[in-house]
């Protein structure tokens, strides 16, 4: 069955836009996940593209003024609004549109923010944005905490990740619970395009984005962002982290596209041993084999579900006759 | 040409901030302001205002969606009262430090606790120092006119802030009045659409709501700063432009019987039409009384101020909010701060009335009058009518 949207799965490095909308010498932290995820978005979407961002490392490392490192029109208002703000800009440009004033093109909003920002503290502005189908992207880059806080626990962090609101210790296991399901929560919101993504797989995560981009009305893509500061790893083990998120299982790459769910990356019979993505992280430094065995279960009871949603789910459209 | 109508205040106040052709109405419903944004959605719906109306899941998301709009360039409108301004306390002082011009009706409402819908002043005071200019109306007509003047002002050039229009709750958002409705022609001519400073585009990228480090903060706040005293400036302005086309004069403080009065009374809002039924009952017992009605609390009118009290011996700060903790009420606060400095200055005394919508009856200020009359009161203020 032809999908919703263009299959953008050809897309090769030679395609991808040379013009640069995330400039160089910003101030993130070296190895940043997350920066290198947004100058791979920006590439995705190109020029006739409006930014709202929450509060975060994106909008403290990127925009001290006089300075700004964003060659597209970019706002940030405040932490939890990111996907309201998103929707105003969306409404404005469409009005605005309609009436003749600005150019007839199509420019599409696109609203980002932190795990916090949209795991926590601005779920409900998402919720509303996406609810109300207003035609823009969201995308959480997740690094599974607080960090420009200083790697505080959010709802997308971790079981037994050790932050500085939840430490490991003598009683303490770190977090005791698994990350909150965006993307689900996203679908049951009835978003036509869901998907999650990591940075250490570009032109997959660069496919997602045009994809998201052609939808006319609300797409969401979950993108994991790999924290070095704060995971406590190596700055060079950035998209290795990455890489060993999906390749354990912990963290599949899938889009759900009208209802149905779709692997991406194709995953491994044998899945990789999850120590080989634990060990390498001072914030799991902590863990014992049997919280190790917790882990295990918890992650897999996830990824067990993706697996059941791609071999039943089937697009609305379908199930609509 | 203008229309003599007979309407609820809110639903005046939508068709109002219709004629003015906003392009992003942003809101969520609470007591008493829901009307305003209620009936808009109707004149949407009806196709008499090409606008986009979002209907948004908090009031916090409604001030959010208009920055980012506004940050487009659109004209955008958003009303709220009480809790619901509270909720959308974080923005509420962003939009000027941005610069955007955002107006919004604010059904004034007493904040919780404990819950009370009716009218009182205690949401507005909780935000008035962060930067919106801040107009009051007394009745039906300068609500009107205020919400179209406050586009004008609000987009202005040498302004660019946030506009509140502070309407009682239910005093006024919920009382039927005869008024006069400017039509579509009269208002396109004193306002036309809006021309933005800096708009989100592709077309002319720039970056908006940028972080301000040490070095750049003090600045940015003195911008601000420097824009709302300006303002006063365009406010005068507008206002005169009005009472040319429209023939309804305002000015920041309006005197009623105030130049001979021994005793000055200064209110805010609806409840000063009331207070002007004592005055004419006081009068008549030859008692000189008079009344000032504090139109523009942001920017505070200081000379205007000081003008007005000249000669006068006693003067009643009226507020309609406590300041817990604080040496008076808010309003009075302004008063004596402004006439610290005069070398001559009346007799100051504070009354807190009208709290969550406590009736205040003529006879009430009557006595306010009289008590004031008799020399310095005996505490610094005082919340009227409290029952042992």
């Amino acid at each position: 069955m032809k999908g919703i949207i263009e299959n953008f799965d050809l897309f090769a490095p030679k395609l991808v836009d040379k013009e640069e909308y995330y400039a160089s010498g910003h101030r993130a932290c070296q190895g940043c996940g997350e920066a290198l995820a947004i100058r791979l978005m920006c590439k995705a979407l190109g020029k006739d593209t409006v930014v709202t961002n929450a509060t975060g490392c994106m909008e403290v490392t990127a925009t001290p003024y006089p300075t700004t490192a964003w060659k597209l029109p970019w706002i940030h208002v405040a932490f939890p609004n990111s996907a309201a703000v998103g929707s105003g800009v969306e409404s404005a440009l469409k009005v605005l549109r309609r009436k003749g004033r600005i150019a007839d093109r199509d420019i599409k909003v696109v609203s980002i923010g932190g795990d916090g920002a949209s795991f926590d503290i601005g779920i409900q502005a998402i919720s509303g944005a996406m609810e109300r189908g207003h035609n823009m992207i969201y995308i959480v880059y997740d690094n599974e905490a607080y960090m420009n806080t200083g790697i505080q626990r959010s709802s997308a962090t971790p079981f037994g990740a050790s932050t500085t609101t939840q430490p490991a210790g003598k009683e303490s296991v770190g977090n005791k619970t698994w990350k909150k399901n965006m993307a689900e929560i996203m679908v049951a919101h009835r978003v036509p395009y869901v998907a999650t993504a990591c940075h250490s797989y570009p032109f997959d995560f660069m496919n997602k984005v045009k994809k998201a981009r052609k939808v006319n009305g609300p797409a969401f893509i979950h993108c994991l962002a790999v924290c070095p500061t704060g995971w406590r790893c190596p700055s060079d083990a950035c998209i290795k982290m990455g890489r060993l998120a999906v390749e354990t299982g912990i963290f599949p790459l899938y889009e759900v596209e009208d209802g149905k769910y779709k692997m991406t990356i194709e995953m491994p019979k044998k899945l990789r041993p999850m120590e080989d993505y634990l060990k390498p992280q001072g914030r799991f430094r902590h863990l014992k084999p049997d919280e190790i065995e917790i882990f295990r279960g918890m992650a897999m009871l996830e990824y067990n579900k993706v697996l059941e949603r791609i071999k039943h789910s089937k697009s609305w459209s379908e199930m609509k006759s | 040409m203008s229309k003599r109508i007979g309407m609820e205040i809110a639903m005046a106040a939508a068709e109002a901030v219709a004629l003015c052709r906003p392009d992003v109405i942003a809101a969520y419903p609470i007591t008493p302001n829901t009307h305003i944004p209620e009936h808009l959605s109707e004149i949407v719906a009806e196709g008499r205002l090409d606008c986009e109306y979002l209907p948004v899941e908090s009031e916090h998301s409604a001030l959010s969606a208009c920055t980012g709009a506004s940050g487009a360039g659109a004209r955008v409108f958003t009303a709220t009262s009480s809790q619901g301004l509270l909720y959308m306390g974080e923005i509420v002082p962003i939009v000027p430090s941005m610069r955007l011009p955002v107006i919004m009706c604010l059904g004034n409402r007493a904040i919780s606790g404990p819950i009370n819908i009716w009218n009182d002043h205690s949401d507005v005071m909780a935000v008035r120092d962060m930067g919106w200019i801040s107009m009051f109306a007394s009745n039906g007509q300068e609500t009107i006119d205020m919400v179209i003047q406050a586009f004008k002002i609000g987009e202005h050039a040498d302004v660019m802030l946030p506009v509140f229009v502070n309407l009682d709750g239910f005093q006024l958002t919920h009382v039927v009045e005869a008024m006069i409705m400017p039509d579509q022609e009269e208002v396109d001519k004193f306002l036309p659409p809006r021309k933005p400073f800096a708009a989100l585009h592709p077309d002319n990228v720039v970056s908006m709501g940028t972080l301000g480090l040490p070095d750049i903060y003090n600045e940015a706040k003195k911008a601000v700063d420097e824009a709302m005293i300006n303002s006063k400036k365009v406010i005068l302005e507008v206002w005169k432009e009005w009472e040319k086309m429209f023939g309804r004069k305002y000015e920041p403080i309006m005197g009623y019987k105030a130049k001979d009065a021994d005793v000055l009374m200064m209110t805010m809002g609806s409840i000063g039409e009331t207070a002007q039924a004592a005055v004419d009952e006081l009068r008549k017992e030859g008692f000189k009384a008079g009344l000032l009605d504090l139109k523009l609390f942001r920017p505070f009118p200081v000379d205007d101020l000081k003008k007005a009290v000249k000669g006068v011996k006693s003067f009643i700060v009226i507020d309609r909010a406590v300041m817990h903790g604080g040496p008076v009420a808010p309003v009075c606060a302004e008063v004596k701060s402004i006439l610290y400095d005069e070398p001559v200055r009346p007799v100051i005394s504070n009354e807190i009335i009208g709290l969550g919508g406590r009736d205040v009856r003529v006879e009430d200020f009557m006595n306010m009058f009289k008590k004031a009359a008799k020399g310095k009161p005996e505490r610094a203020y005082e919340i009227y009518g409290v029952r042992g």
